[in-house]
């Protein structure tokens, strides 16, 4: 017992520590692969974008689409929805964040921010309420003429932004943008 | 296997004793099946044969299952309606299957609820009860994994709903979401399908071998019973006072209990196949439409009320965020409650402080226990609610008592409450409640005065 105290550096040791190590590594190195397969694979990272055609989307209609297994809504807005979300001041936004993946971290929820068009037209957001993934309503459902979610009663305005209820964020906008006058790609 | 002192096996023939110096393994089998159960058993005390059933039950229609389903998402729900409408008796395969995931949680709650009365949590069982949580636990992740594969509406909705409590962990739930649903934006697609079938078909073994563990665990501490007296270990024939060998008595006994429950199960499958279910998981899963209420199966809506009772508006919420500095938000705080509901169950052999073990000795006790019968029955029924009106507020005060139960009202009921005395031997209880009036001994005829 003392032997070994007194001698803390023998070559007994060293392997000791060395094929404990060796061990570790090489358990890691083999559960790895078994964890990291569960990831995304390869396909179905590369079907990352689509196009959509939108020339039949008249205002004041919408379109759903399905984008990397979650829906996505198309609307272009009439005037009156541009002008009602206009007019919101910022400080009555629960999330005061733009949630624009086109845009930085630190852009507002303005409608201009919201919208993927100058004129405010078209606004493209994803179809999946912030607080447990459902998909809202649309077509000016909810208090405020946007969209609501039935599972939880969380209300949207005409610019996707949450107003009402449980759910804490904006509907975020993916990174989308026109290619040509009728067509939006997502992603 | 240490113990009550019993007989143990030993081989007689030459060919008995051949194996048995190799491999003791009919000693084994002779000595878990003839072990000294405490004879005052009551009927509470059948649950465990019925939930070994109800396993065995579940594998052998699963693996039958599995020869017609099939993982995709495509496919999926077709194959069910395969199952049930070209495969041979496949309807009533599925049926079993379907309504056996019921009737195990209704034995897994009566077994677990028997469990927190007689006091079976406190030492020395506590192993035994927190084998039990376990496969508690692992029996919920393969409820829900099992309801994934249909793939209808609320298989594919509650695995959004579901998975998306993993995304509500702090700064590293979305990499948890993607890395469980394995696609990059935590859409619930054929990945999922995938490995949900995957470990639909391994944990119900993993539960088995948690089942042989937990039964070594409580062979070797010895039943508990309604007394919550211990059986005498001073000899063998003080100990066979005290209990008789689980076969024949306890088996027969047993089976009859599971006959009377498979005629009600048989009820249900035949009768009412769907009544537990839902409607809406009959329609093919759709991502682009919701179900207007998702709910869960009727055996989460306890867990399913605590994790919705707690939202923004809560001060407790309000307080935990802002001395998290706004790491835990309403959604997380809701998931930390649902898991913590089962971690201080778990907990129990060490928050209740009481010197008796079973609550037919303790007065107030009962009371308490009662009303954690009526809470869990009360949050089953809001969690099934939507969430508005008067029902938040329902959930939100049952479960603060399911918390109350175990954290305040255990460790405090030691020391407050006085209990009775319980009867010195299981013997006298024994006597007291089950020998029959003459106790088998009077003379027939009395003596002429």
């Amino acid at each position: 017992m003392s032997h070994a105290d007194e001698n803390p550096g023998t070559r007994r040791d060293f392997l000791y520590y060395a094929t404990a190590g060796a061990g570790a590594v090489l358990t890691g190195a083999a559960v790895w692969p078994l964890v990291n397969q569960m990831n995304p694979s390869a396909d179905v990272l590369a079907l990352a974008s689509i196009r959509v055609d939108v020339g039949a989307v008249d205002p004041g209609t919408q379109i759903t689409v399905l984008w990397q297994g979650k829906p996505v809504f198309i609307r272009a807005r009439t005037q009156e929805e541009i002008e009602e979300a206009r007019a919101v001041p910022l400080s009555d936004l629960p999330d005061q964040g733009a949630e624009n993946a086109n845009l930085g971290d630190e852009a507002e929820a303005t409608d201009e921010n919201r919208a993927l068009s100058e004129d405010g037209v078209w606004l493209v957001q994803m179809g999946v309420c912030t607080h447990l993934g459902c998909v809202p309503l649309g077509d000016g459902a909810g208090d405020f003429h946007g969209w609501f979610c039935p599972c939880h009663g969380s209300h949207y305005d005409t610019a996707g932004r949450i107003r009402k209820g449980p759910a804490p964020r904006n509907l975020p906008v993916p990174v989308a943008s026109f290619v040509d006058e009728t067509t939006i790609q997502l992603g | 296997m240490a113990g009550i002192p019993h007989d143990h096996y030993e081989p007689n023939s030459n060919g008995e004793k051949w194996l048995h110096s190799r491999l003791p393994i009919v000693g084994l089998l002779y000595d878990t099946l003839m072990i000294p159960t405490p004879k005052n058993l009551n009927w509470m005390w059948i649950w465990g044969i019925v939930l070994t059933f109800t396993l065995v039950l579940q594998i052998v229609t699963g693996i039958v299952l599995v020869m017609h389903y099939v993982p995709h998402v495509d496919m999926a729900f077709q194959s069910v309606e395969h199952i049930m409408r070209n495969v041979n008796g496949g309807h009533m395969i599925r049926y079993f299957h379907m309504n056996g995931a019921s009737l195990f949680f209704f034995a897994v709650y009566l077994h677990i609820f028997r469990g927190l009365y007689y006091g079976s949590y406190k030492a020395p069982r506590e192993v035994t009860w927190i084998i039990g949580m376990l496969i508690y636990v692992l029996m919920m992740g393969t409820a829900f994994m099992g309801y994934v594969l249909p793939w209808g509406q609320m298989s594919f909705h509650g695995t959004a709903v579901i998975t998306g409590l993993f995304g509500a962990i702090p700064f590293i739930g979305e990499s948890v979401q993607v890395w469980l649903l394995g696609t990059p934006n935590g859409a619930i697609d054929q990945p999922a399908l995938n490995r949900f079938f995957s470990l639909h078909y391994l944990l119900p073994f993993v539960i088995a071998g948690l089942v042989a563990v937990h039964i070594w665990a409580f062979h070797t501490t010895g039943n508990n019973n309604p007394t919550g007296v211990e059986v005498r270990r001073t000899s063998k024939e003080d100990a066979a006072k005290d209990t008789l060998p689980f076969w024949p008595y306890f088996v027969i006994k047993d089976l009859f209990a599971l006959g009377i429950i498979m005629a009600l199960f048989m009820a249900v499958v035949g009768f009412m196949p769907n009544y537990l279910g839902h409607p809406d998981n009959y329609i093919p899963a759709n991502p682009l439409a919701t179900p207007s209420h998702i709910v869960p199966e009727w055996y989460f809506l306890p867990f399913y009320a605590i994790l919705r009772a707690f939202d923004q508006e809560v001060w407790l919420v309000i307080a935990v965020n802002w001395l998290s500095f706004g790491i835990i938000d309403a959604k997380f705080f809701g998931v930390i409650a649902m898991f913590g509901a089962i971690v201080v169950m778990a907990l129990a052999p060490w928050l209740d402080t009481s010197s008796v073990r079973s609550g037919r000795y303790r007065p107030m006790f009962k009371w308490w226990f009662w009303l954690l019968v009526v809470d869990f029955i009360v949050l089953m029924w809001v969690g099934a609610r939507p969430a508005e009106g008067i029902y938040p507020y329902i959930a939100l005060l049952g479960s603060t008592y399911w918390f109350a139960y175990f954290l305040v009202i255990l460790p405090l009921l030691g020391v407050i409450e006085k209990p009775m005395t319980p009867p010195a031997t299981i013997e006298d209880d024994f006597n007291a409640h089950y020998a029959p009036d003459d106790a088998g001994s009077t003379t027939l005829a009395k003596p002429a005065e």
